[in-house]
């Protein structure tokens, strides 16, 4: 079966005044229609870029696609030209960002911001439109949607704006959604009105998800598909069940151990991952995560890992996982008991 | 409530300026008649400055001039035998009001068009030759540049009429020239708002839906980008409408500037406090 969305061996990079930063070095991963796939890793490890590229929104320059290809519907986008990528963008791709505060134009009202899309892509009248567009208010859970479409975003509560970005962004039945980090600038009960919102119309529309976030908890509630980046790297990735179960990555190791658990009845601490990510101006020749890996061998520095093929959908970036190298997995799990 | 409370405040502040205006011109040494003091006998003198209440205390000319404020009658002008204040005011304002109306819609459409073209073009040759003109037209003065066009656009190419109003040719020059400075700094204004704006969440957002650059520009950025300019319109407006001395005197323009300087060196009392009252009545 042919993916919905293929990324190979993509390189983004930006020139700046100190340089040239690496974002994203050879990212490959796919997305299946209907499909909710997470994308984790901690601040700078490449995420957003990853999907900006994917989404045609890395302003160029001072942004560079060095290499690699992306594939669309079968069809190859990385070098479509900007008025083409227009016609896939809010249509067959459609973006919900971070911050609902900032990501709505104040002098616009709400009605319109979504009806815009619609007169674009799908030819539709005003009047069509603005009927369109109330629907979608209904549709994401806004009432008095016909009031509301000629209100201005500042009458709007910050999760309610989302569910105009999010309304904006599925105007048009997208087959792919891209959610850069839809719920950290919300407070915690509003964000699991939005997911479950997501959760839902994601059933209704078949929309397949690209999920970037920071919260594991949101990861195990959402996707069927992980992809774990670090420093501009896909370090591992696989089913839910193969990150959360029988990770194979000491970084997805460190992110699994950083979250809190309920459940414990002592008092533990929570276990941060010490040091920061690796400097992308001149990335360490071998694994990124080497110097704050506790498990770093000498070849970790030295020479960038290969893809370990745990099982079918289960890869991890990780020289522990060659036949040669010690098994820890069996030393941690014996620490544990 | 809000209503009657400006109200309140304009009449406070109308007093308050004509107060001041009154005071200080009283400090200008001389009156309306110096000049003729040499050739005009003292009982001549006496008899005119008794006619327009000059011979009186001050305190009694300030009484007298209040009460005729309020009652919306300015005065007779004292240079001029036929005209007093109100026509004066009725003849030169129409004039700078034109002249002021076109300059601010050339200002706010060139200026418009040259700060988005800059910021669009950041860091790049439009920006810099937009940014160089708006430069030139903020440091060169309309003192300079209203003879140079007059050279080139009247002298020499002959397309334009000199000076003096009449046609609406005559209104051309003038009102480029009085242009040209808001104009510049409109573009500098919008050129910096404009880059802000264009960093905003919401134009990514506007990007991701797939709409064109210029529906971006047009519908999202200008939008935001032209309030700060918005608030600067107000008071340039005033300034423009009320009328120009350097203008109106380069250009022979029967404007309310020109009536308004020229009788501070008359010391035409009435009509030093007229101007200025009205033009207070603006801000």
């Amino acid at each position: 079966m042919s993916h919905l969305l293929k990324v190979e061996n993509l390189q983004v990079s930006f020139k700046t005044y100190g340089g040239e930063v690496q974002a994203v070095r050879n990212v490959s991963f796919h997305v299946d229609q209907g499909e909710v796939v997470a994308i984790v890793g901690e601040s700078g490890s490449g995420k957003s870029v990853t999907v900006q590229t994917v989404m045609g929104l890395i302003p160029i320059p001072p942004g560079k696609i060095k290499g690699g290809k992306i594939t669309f519907s079968g069809k190859d986008i990385t070098n479509l030209s900007k008025r083409e990528m227009r016609k896939l963008k809010g249509s067959e791709i459609g973006m919900v960002f971070q911050d609902p505060m900032t990501s709505l134009n104040p002098t616009m009202k709400i009605g319109k911001q979504i009806a815009e899309g619609l007169i674009k892509h799908q030819k539709l009248s005003k009047a069509e439109a603005k009927q369109k567009a109330i629907e979608l208010l209904k549709l994401v859970g806004i009432p008095n949607a016909a009031e509301r479409y000629n209100q201005y975003p500042h009458e709007f509560s910050g999760g309610m704006r989302q569910r105009v970005v999010i309304a904006i962004a599925l105007a048009c039945a997208p087959k792919l959604l891209i959610a850069d980090e839809p719920t950290t600038a919300l407070d915690v009960t509003i964000q699991a009105q939005i997911l479950d919102l997501m959760k839902d119309l994601q059933r209704r529309m078949n929309t397949a998800i690209i999920l970037i976030t920071h919260d594991l908890g949101v990861v195990a509630e959402m996707a069927q598909r992980v992809i774990v980046m670090y420093g501009g790297i896909v370090v591992e990735t696989g089913t839910v069940f193969d990150i959360f179960e029988r990770p194979k990555h000491p970084y997805t190791w460190g992110l699994l151990e950083s979250i809190p658990k309920p459940d414990v009845k002592e008092k533990k601490r929570l276990i941060p991952i010490e040091g920061s990510p690796p400097d992308l101006f001149s990335p360490p020749k071998g694994c990124p995560f080497a110097p704050r890996c506790k498990y770093a061998m000498e070849i970790c520095v030295e020479k960038m890992p290969g893809e370990f093929k745990i099982s079918n959908e289960h890869i991890a970036k990780c020289w522990l996982n060659d036949p040669r190298a010690p098994q820890v997995e069996a030393l941690i799990a014996a620490g544990r008991e | 409530m809000y209503i009657v409370k400006r109200v309140l405040t304009m009449f406070l502040t109308i007093w308050i300026i004509a107060t001041l205006t009154f005071i200080i011109m009283k400090f200008i040494p001389g009156d309306p008649f110096v000049s003729d003091a040499d050739v005009l006998p003292e009982e001549v003198l006496q008899n005119i400055r008794a006619k327009y209440n000059l011979d009186k205390p001050l305190p009694v000319q300030y009484a007298l001039y209040m009460k005729n404020l309020l009652m919306f009658d300015l005065g007779p002008s004292i240079q001029s035998e036929t005209r007093d204040v109100n026509t004066l005011i009725a003849d030169g304002f129409p004039v700078s009001a034109l002249l002021g109306l076109q300059s601010l819609i050339i200002a706010l459409v060139f200026g418009l068009l040259l700060g988005i073209v800059a910021a669009l073009n950041h860091n790049r040759f439009l920006d810099y030759a937009a940014m160089f003109l708006a430069i030139i037209g903020i440091s060169v003065p309309s003192f300079i540049l209203a003879p140079l066009l007059i050279k080139y656009f009247a002298v020499e190419w002959k397309l334009l009429p000199v000076a003096s109003w009449g046609t609406w040719a005559h209104s051309v020059l003038p009102s480029v020239a009085l242009a040209t400075t808001p104009m510049a700094v409109i573009a500098r204004f919008i050129r910096s708002s404009m880059l802000e704006v264009m960093k905003q969440n919401y134009i990514k957002t506007a990007e991701a839906k797939g709409l064109s650059p210029i529906a971006i520009v047009v519908k999202h950025g200008i939008r935001n980008a032209i309030l700060p300019v918005i608030t600067f319109i107000g008071p340039l407006f005033v300034v423009l409408i009320t009328g120009t001395f350097v203008i109106e005197k380069i250009f022979a323009i029967p404007g309310l500037g020109k009536y308004f300087v020229d009788s501070i060196f008359n010391r035409d009392y009435p009509v030093i406090l007229g101007t200025t009252v009205f033009l207070v009545l603006f801000l």
